[in-house]
C-alpha cells in the first residue's frame, strides 16, 4: 500500500493550537517569566533566579495555607465520599423516584458556585440565618464570622452539600452499571449485604470511584469562589486556603514575582498528589 | 438432594395477569427425580429462565407450589433453598482468588477452613482448576471463569440441584464441546440433580436423559430425546427439534383418516371423527421417493455432507425429505411415501388422540 504523504494536514490542526497557546502555554509560560523575576513597577524587570521559590518553599504563611489546604480538603473527601457512595446504595434502581432523585442530586451541582457561596453565607448568619439562628436558639454558640471552629464547619458543611451529589451521580453510575447475575449469585453463594457490598459493589464502582476521588482532590484544592464570598478567609487567617492566599499575594499586594512561584508551586502539588494516587488506584489492576 | 415438585405453578410479571398473553408461564405441573438430568429446551422468550429462576428462589411464582422433597420452599429465600445455579454470562468476584472464588459460598456459610481446603482442592481437581487457584480470578478467559462459576455451585455438599442458564453462551465453540462433556461427565460422578436451560438442541439432548420443550409460557413436550424425535406431541416439537425440523402439512380429515387432496395418507393415529381439518406431522428422515403416492416437484437439493436435504413441493405444500449420500434424485416431478408409523395427524397444533385434541 502506498500512502500518500501530505503534510497539509497539518494545518487543520492550526486551530486548535492557536486556541491552546493563548489560553494555557501563554499565560503559564507569562507565569514562569513572573516567577524568576523582580520588578518595581514601570514594567522594568530584573533577573531573581529561584529567590522566591526558596522563599516561597521556606514562608511560614505558605506552610499555613498549604496545612488549611490539606486539612480541608481531607476532611471534604473523608466526608463526601462514603457519604456520596451511601447515598447511591440508598437510591432506588428502577421506577420513576430514580429521575426524581436524579434530578435533586443534579440541583446542587447547577448552582453558580459564587451563589452557593452567598446562600451559605446567609444561611448561617447567626441572627437571621436559618441555621445560623436555629443553632443559637438551640444553644450552641455559634458565629462563622467570629469563631474559627464554626467558620470551618459552615466551609466543611457548604462543600458537602455543594459536591457529594458529583461522588453521589458517579457511583451511582458504576453500581446500575453491574448485570443482575451478579446480585443473583452473591444470593445463590449466601454473601451477606456486607460481602456484597465488599466483594461485589465496591469493585465494581472502584473506577467511577477513583475519577470522583481525583475530580473531588483537584476541585477541592482550587476551590477559592465558595470560601472567598461565605468567609473570605476569615475570621483572621483561619480559613485562608491556598488558592484565597494566592489572590491576596497576587491582587492585594501585588506581588508577582512571589505569587507567580506559588501559583507554581501550588500546581505542581496538586500534579504530584494526582499522579501519585491515579498511579496507586490503577497500580493493582495490571497484575 | 431431594425431589423437585412444581405444581399448578405459574407466573406473570405484571401484577394484574388477565389475559394468555400476560403470563410468562402457563400453570404447570412437573417432578424433577433426585439426580436427573434434565433440559428445559425451548426459543428465546418461552419462560424457561423464568421457571429457572422460581425454582432457585430469585422469583416468587404468581401462584402455584415449589416442593424439595416433602418440604414446601415457595417462601423460602434463595439462600435456603440449597440451590447453584450457574448463569449465561461469568460471575465471578473479581477481587478475588479463584481459590477464594471457589472457597466463597463455604465461608459464607461459615464451614471451617480445613473442610474448605479440602472441598476447594476437590472441585478445582474436577474443573481443571487446580494450577490456577492463586491467580486473581478476573485475569481468567470466559470459560475459566464460567468453570469458576460452576465450581462455586459443585463445592457445596448441601445443594439439591444445579441449575445451568444457558451457561455456554460466551464460549467459543471448540471450548463448548469440551465443557458440556465435562458437565455431563461431573453429572455421571456426582449424581446431582441437573437442570440445563438452553435454545441449542444440540445441548439439549446430549446433555440431557429427559427434555422438557417449551413454548410460549407452557410445556409442551417432556420425555427423551428418542421420544422427541420418534413420536412429537406437538407440531412445535417436531419443528424444534430435529435438523431439518418435521414437515407440517395441512390435510383434510374424514372419519379420523388423513387426505390431501383427496389422496389418503396412512397415518399411526387417528383423529376424532368430529374433525375435519388438521395437520399432517412427518419428519424429512421418514420421507421416500417412490412409484406411487403423493405428486411432487423438486426445487432445491442441498448437500450436507453425509446426506442432502431434497426440497419439493407436494400438492402445493413445500415437503423436505433426506436422501442417503449417492441416492439418485429425480429430476423435477416424482412421487412421495411417508412411512406410516411416523406419520401422525395433529389438531390445533397437538398429537391427535394425545392432550389439547378437539
Amino acid at each position: 500500500m502506498n500512502k500518500t504523504v501530505n503534510h497539509k494536514a497539518w494545518f487543520f490542526v492550526l486551530p486548535v493550537l492557536l486556541l491552546v497557546a493563548f489560553n494555557a502555554i501563554v499565560p503559564l509560560i507569562t507565569v514562569v517569566n513572573y516567577s524568576v523575576q523582580e520588578t518595581f513597577g514601570d514594567n522594568v524587570f530584573f533577573w531573581s533566579g529561584i529567590a522566591w521559590f526558596e522563599d516561597v518553599l521556606q514562608s511560614p504563611r505558605f506552610h499555613a495555607a498549604l496545612g488549611r489546604q490539606l486539612a480541608f480538603t481531607f476532611t471534604i473527601l473523608v466526608i463526601e465520599v462514603p457519604l456520596g457512595v451511601a447515598i447511591a446504595l440508598a437510591m432506588p434502581r428502577k421506577g420513576i423516584w430514580v429521575s426524581v432523585c436524579l434530578v435533586l442530586m443534579a440541583m446542587p451541582l447547577l448552582i453558580p458556585w459564587n451563589v452557593v457561596g452567598a446562600m451559605w453565607n446567609i444561611f448561617a448568619l447567626p441572627e437571621i440565618g436559618l441555621l445560623g439562628k436555629t443553632l443559637n436558639s438551640l444553644g450552641f454558640d455559634y458565629n462563622y464570622t467570629r469563631q474559627p471552629g464554626a467558620a470551618w464547619f459552615t466551609l466543611v458543611m457548604m462543600d458537602v452539600w455543594h459536591w457529594t451529589s458529583l461522588v453521589v451521580l458517579l457511583a451511582y453510575a458504576g453500581l446500575v452499571s453491574i448485570p443482575d447475575a451478579y446480585y443473583q449469585a452473591a444470593r445463590i453463594d449466601g454473601a451477606s449485604p456486607f460481602a456484597i457490598f465488599r466483594y461485589i459493589q465496591l469493585p465494581k464502582m472502584k473506577r467511577v470511584l477513583t475519577i470522583a476521588i481525583l475530580l473531588r482532590f483537584m476541585d477541592s484544592f482550587n476551590i477559592y469562589t465558595e470560601p472567598s464570598v461565605l468567609t473570605g478567609g476569615g475570621p483572621g487567617n483561619s480559613t485562608t486556603l491556598l488558592s484565597i492566599d494566592l489572590v491576596k499575594i497576587a491582587l492585594g499586594q501585588f506581588d508577582l514575582g512571589p505569587a507567580a512561584a506559588m501559583s507554581l508551586v501550588y500546581f505542581l502539588v496538586i500534579l504530584l498528589m494526582s499522579w501519585i494516587f491515579y498511579t496507586l488506584m490503577t497500580r493493582n489492576e495490571e497484575n | 438432594m431431594a425431589r423437585i415438585t412444581l405444581s399448578n405453578l405459574a407466573h406473570s410479571y405484571r401484577p394484574d395477569p388477565v389475559s394468555d398473553a400476560d403470563w410468562a408461564l402457563k400453570e404447570l405441573n412437573l417432578e424433577w427425580d433426585d439426580g436427573g438430568a434434565y433440559a428445559l429446551l425451548g426459543p428465546s422468550g418461552c419462560g424457561k429462565t423464568t421457571l429457572l429462576n422460581i425454582i432457585s428462589g430469585l422469583l416468587t411464582p404468581t401462584h402455584g407450589r415449589v416442593l424439595f422433597g416433602d418440604e414446601d420452599v415457595t417462601q423460602l429465600p434463595t439462600e435456603k433453598r440449597h440451590i447453584a445455579q450457574v448463569f449465561q454470562f461469568p460471575v465471578v468476584y473479581d477481587t478475588m482468588t479463584v481459590y477464594d472464588n471457589l472457597a466463597f459460598p463455604l465461608r459464607n456459610r461459615r464451614v471451617d477452613e480445613a473442610t474448605v481446603r479440602a472441598k476447594v482442592a476437590e472441585i478445582a481437581e474436577m474443573t481443571d482448576l487446580t494450577s490456577m487457584l492463586n491467580r486473581r480470578a478476573s485475569g481468567l478467559t470466559a470459560d475459566g471463569k464460567q468453570k469458576i462459576s460452576l465450581g462455586r455451585g459443585l463445592v457445596r455438599t448441601d445443594v439439591n440441584a444445579i441449575l445451568f442458564d444457558e451457561p455456554l453462551t460466551v464460549i467459543d465453540p471448540h471450548l463448548k464441546f469440551q465443557l458440556r462433556s465435562k458437565l455431563k461427565e461431573l453429572h455421571n460422578r456426582i449424581a446431582n440433580t441437573m437442570i440445563y436451560v438452553t435454545h441449542d438442541q444440540t445441548e439439549a439432548l446430549t446433555f440431557a436423559d429427559k427434555v422438557v420443550v417449551m413454548n410460549v409460557g407452557e410445556v409442551v413436550q417432556i420425555g427423551t430425546p428418542e421420544e422427541l424425535f420418534e413420536t412429537p406431541q406437538h407440531v412445535f416439537v417436531g419443528h424444534f427439534i430435529g435438523s431439518p425440523g418435521m414437515n407440517v402439512i395441512p390435510c383434510d380429515v374424514e372419519n379420523g383418516a388423513a387426505f390431501i387432496d383427496g389422496v389418503r395418507v396412512a397415518t399411526a393415529n387417528e383423529a376424532d371423527a368430529a374433525v375435519t381439518k388438521g395437520e399432517l406431522g412427518v419428519r424429512p428422515e421418514f420421507v421416500t421417493f417412490s412409484n406411487d403416492g403423493l405428486e411432487a416437484r423438486v426445487v432445491k437439493v442441498s448437500d450436507a455432507g453425509r446426506f442432502s436435504i431434497v426440497e419439493t413441493v407436494c400438492h402445493g405444500k413445500p415437503v423436505k425429505l433426506v436422501a442417503p449420500e449417492g441416492a439418485p434424485i429425480p429430476s423435477e416431478t416424482t412421487r412421495l411415501a411417508f412411512k406410516p408409523d411416523n406419520t401422525r395427524i395433529y389438531v390445533d397444533g397437538w398429537l391427535a388422540g394425545a392432550r389439547g385434541a378437539a
